[in-house]
């Protein structure tokens, strides 16, 4: 699977066209923008989106399940996987997803040509979205688009079933999009009243996303003050293979500086600022009518530093004429990883693997251990007894395969085992310090 | 013959020792020590405590120790507070006095400090500490006393320590359940700083480490007022544990190792050296390199310092600490500590020496006893300014303020 990943590739193209169309005339390059929907949800919430169509944007939905496709309002679909299904549906099975995704593997490579920057949409946890959209976005990535995911998780209530395939999904996704936006339903509760219809309460998921799609189209097509452009969204989201937070928040009148921080804050995604804690880039896109103020820019870039110091913070503001007294910012947050190309490669390689269950997805984030077991030689006698689910053609290949590593280490704190943590900046000063510098004391 | 009021006592609930300094307020003089107390701490984690009965066994214990050497009998205390839940921060607050060529008048003043005072803290935290910095009279700063000044606008900055309120009161209850008076709980930072500070240090400016077994406590004075205080609660027992969990012996082991070998510089002439631990309880004979114990303290020592650091720098404050730093605590006592910490601050460092009082035997004169001894020398200063106060009493108010009007004061 390795050799599918063409790591190198999109960064190529991009040096390529940059100056290319600087050298066109100094104008900037019309961007293309394509949203598609995978699956049931995703084809709601971008049948959602094009209700109020966006400049340059185009939607297209696709989906194994050719009744809920005819109830899309959208003028492009695709029905996957006509022949596997038989516009059936996926069944809520991530492996028959996937399969009528590589059956129509050239239809949607056609979807994806000449695209910049394909956000796919969707669902995950069901048949379709899960496993059709890893497919999408790889072809995505291979014509050279930055590919950014915005995945909706199942409620708590689904049951545990959907929840693990979910997880298993955003993982795939993770590893072959440039990142993913994730938002679980289950912090729908924190946004909704509790009276709230189920309908709108959808709305607001959709809602959500459509301001995503939104978001980072102001921040590529509006010409800005301090200009943020397709280059810095690259940066802060090319190659990262992780989850990344994006959030828009605006308020106007006299405290508005305030109570955009506020609410940006109180944005779901930002879980109160932590996201920003943990960020690694951040990109800061301001609004404002004509009369922004330098205080405005500076007071919502100082709280928005104070959040994540350690991060690498790119800003951009522009100035929209029928926004006068009104502040819109626009933050796109990617976690830190320490990971480089070689081990998103890996990384990839693992995510197409079934993942065993004993491993706890939200657990991915250990320290690495210091004692690292040799992985086991995988030769094709063996395979089975390591991967008893590997699908056939993996098996060829089985000579590349590498082990995924169990990421355990448990650092005893001793006597303060059970006292209250010491946390300080994300550290918990009860783990030896030399533990934690990664001292090596031989 | 004794005046028990003129007896002031301090007790320290620390996590390695519980220690109880007695002393005496003769005149307007600094208090002469006449007692100690102390006993080892058992059931105090990072500067709380965790286990009720023990704690109060101990306190007995050190209370009685002090009685039998001062020959008084204790009936109050003044209790040193610690913990993770402490810190501190500045406040602001303003009252507008009714009419611009009015006089400000100590009412005013009051009136601004409790302004002040309202801080947006939370419902479970509690003011342990309001120092006053200086008041701004109409936009004039640096006013030290603005009573009979001409104002309209009177505005003061605080700093205020503040603690879990609940936490607070653990060790309130303990001492009342001996039963022991408590008449005022002190953050054991300001309590060691009081201790070891001259006042030409508060002046200058200076940070005072205080860094104990489970916490280590930090004040920032500048100018003679307070700038900031803290908790960070790491202290002596990160240490021991650190080298329990590196070296795998017991933590009693560890701790017998950071006494008799610890230190925080690794020089040459540790490198490849090793100890030999002697076997006890039928363990294994082990061998431990001085070198590495040696790194791992220093590690230990010097990010938490560096943690104050960044703290302090976050404020502004490093460029107030221009007289230095003052360690005390029982681990100023580790070997090449101020060298660590001259690098980490830059600014000269020094071991504190506790100057408050009068007949500090020699044996007291030890870093460990600071936040103790700070405890009575606090008492003694409040003592003077209740008995100021309660002259004030005497004469109620109006009747002050008819004679002052008498007087043309106005």
């Amino acid at each position: 699977m390795q050799t599918e990943l063409p790591q190198s590739e999109p960064a190529g193209l991009q040096a390529l066209t940059t100056p290319a169309s600087a050298a066109a005339g100094a104008v900037k390059k019309a961007l293309t923008l394509k949203v598609i929907g995978v699956g049931g949800a995703g084809g709601n919430a971008v049948s959602h989106m094009a209700r109020t169509p966006i400049d340059g944007v185009d939607c297209v939905v696709i989906n194994t399940d050719a009744a809920a496709l005819e109830r899309c309002a959208v003028a492009h679909k695709l029905n996957l996987g006509a022949k596997l299904t038989r516009g059936l549906g996926a069944g809520g099975d991530p492996e028959r997803g996937r399969a009528a995704a590589e059956e129509d593997r050239e239809h949607l490579k056609a979807l994806c040509q000449g695209v910049d920057v394909l956000f796919v949409v969707a669902g995950l946890g069901g048949g379709t979205g899960t496993g059709a959209s890893p497919v999408l976005a790889q072809l995505g990535r291979e014509a050279g688009a930055l590919v950014l995911g915005m995945v909706v998780l199942p409620f708590d209530w689904e049951g545990s079933r959907r929840q693990r395939q979910a997880q298993l999904g955003l993982h795939q996704l993770k590893a072959v999009a440039d990142a993913v936006i994730c938002l679980p339903n289950q912090k729908l509760f924190t946004l909704v009243a509790d009276k709230t219809s189920v309908v709108e309460g959808f709305a607001v998921v959709h809602d959500l996303l459509a301001q995503g799609v939104r978001g980072v189209w102001r921040l590529l097509t509006r010409p800005g003050l301090i200009n943020v452009d397709f280059a810095d969204v690259c940066t802060v989201t090319r190659d990262r293979h992780s989850e990344c937070a994006l959030a828009t928040a605006e308020a106007q009148g006299e405290h508005r500086v305030k109570e955009v921080l506020e609410k940006l804050l109180k944005h779901p995604l930002m879980e109160g600022g932590q996201t920003l804690g943990e960020a690694g880039t951040v990109l800061v896109s301001l609004a404002g009518g004509p009369d922004i103020a330098f205080s405005d820019v500076n007071g919502v870039m100082e709280q928005i530093n104070r959040h994540c110091e350690n991060a690498h913070i790119i800003t951009g503001a522009a100035i929209e004429e029928g926004h006068t007294g009104r502040l819109a910012v626009t933050v796109l947050a990617t976690r830190r990883s320490g990971k480089d190309k070689a081990a998103a490669a890996t990384t990839a390689v693992e995510a197409l693997l079934p993942e065993p269950p004993f491993v706890d997805p939200s657990v991915e984030h250990r320290p690495p251990s210091r004692y690292v077991a040799p992985p086991p030689v995988i030769t094709p006698d063996n395979v089975d007894q390591f991967m008893p689910n590997a699908p056939a053609r993996m098996k060829k290949r089985v000579q590349k395969m590498q082990q995924g590593q169990l990421n355990l280490e448990i650092i005893s704190k001793g006597r303060f085992e059970k006292s209250e943590p010491t946390i300080r900046r994300g550290q918990d000063l009860d783990v030896p310090t030399y533990l934690r510098r990664n001292l090596v004391l031989n | 013959m004794f005046d028990p009021s003129n007896v002031i006592v301090g007790l320290e609930v620390g996590t390695s020792k519980i220690c109880v300094v007695v002393g005496e307020v003769s005149g307007g003089g600094a208090p002469n020590l006449i007692g100690v107390g102390q006993c080892k701490s058992r059931g105090v984690r990072k500067g709380e405590i965790t286990d009720v009965d023990q704690v109060s066994s101990d306190i007995r214990d050190a209370l009685a120790e002090a009685e039998e050497m001062a020959n008084v009998e204790i009936r109050s205390v003044w209790l040193g507070v610690s913990g993770g839940h402490i810190g501190g921060f500045n406040n602001h607050g303003s009252h507008q006095v009714p009419s611009i060529d009015r006089e400000i008048t100590e009412e005013d003043v009051e009136h601004v400090m409790k302004n002040a005072k309202v801080a947006n803290m939370g419902a479970d935290r509690y003011p342990i500490h309001v120092n006053r910095h200086h008041f701004t009279v109409n936009g004039q700063h640096g006013v030290v006393n603005p009573v009979g000044m001409l104002g309209q606008s009177l505005e003061v900055d605080v700093h205020i320590t503040f603690g879990n309120f609940n936490r607070l009161q653990n060790p309130v209850r303990v001492v009342k359940g001996l039963p022991m008076e408590v008449e005022g709980i002190v953050f054991n930072g300001l309590a060691s700083a009081l201790a070891v500070l001259l006042p030409v240090q508060k002046q200058q400016g200076t940070l005072v480490i205080d860094m104990g077994g489970g916490t280590t406590d930090y004040a920032v004075f500048h100018e003679g007022l307070v700038r900031h205080t803290g908790v960070l609660a790491v202290g002596g027992d990160h240490l021991t544990n650190d080298l329990a969990y590196f070296f795998k012996v017991p933590i009693s082991a560890a701790e017998k190792l950071k006494r008799e070998h610890g230190g925080v510089l690794v020089g040459d002439d540790v490198k490849g050296r090793t100890l030999t631990l002697p076997s006890e309880h039928g363990l294994p004979e082990k061998s431990v390199n001085l070198e590495h114990l040696r790194r791992i303290m220093k590690e230990r020592v010097e990010e938490t310092f560096q943690l104050i650091e960044e703290e302090l720098g976050d404020r502004d404050l490093m460029n107030c600490v221009r007289a230095g730093v003052v360690i005390c605590g029982g681990s100023a006592n580790i070997p090449d500590v101020l060298r660590m910490a001259e690098n980490v601050f830059q600014v000269p460092a020094y071991k504190g020496r506790t100057t408050a009082m009068s007949g500090t035997k020699a044996a007291l004169d030890q870093p460990e006893f600071a936040t103790a001894i700070g405890l009575v020398r606090f008492g003694a200063q409040q003592g003077r300014a209740r008995k100021r106060r309660a002259i004030d009493d005497l004469i109620p108010r109006r009747v002050k303020e008819t004679i002052e009007q008498l007087f043309g004061r106005a």
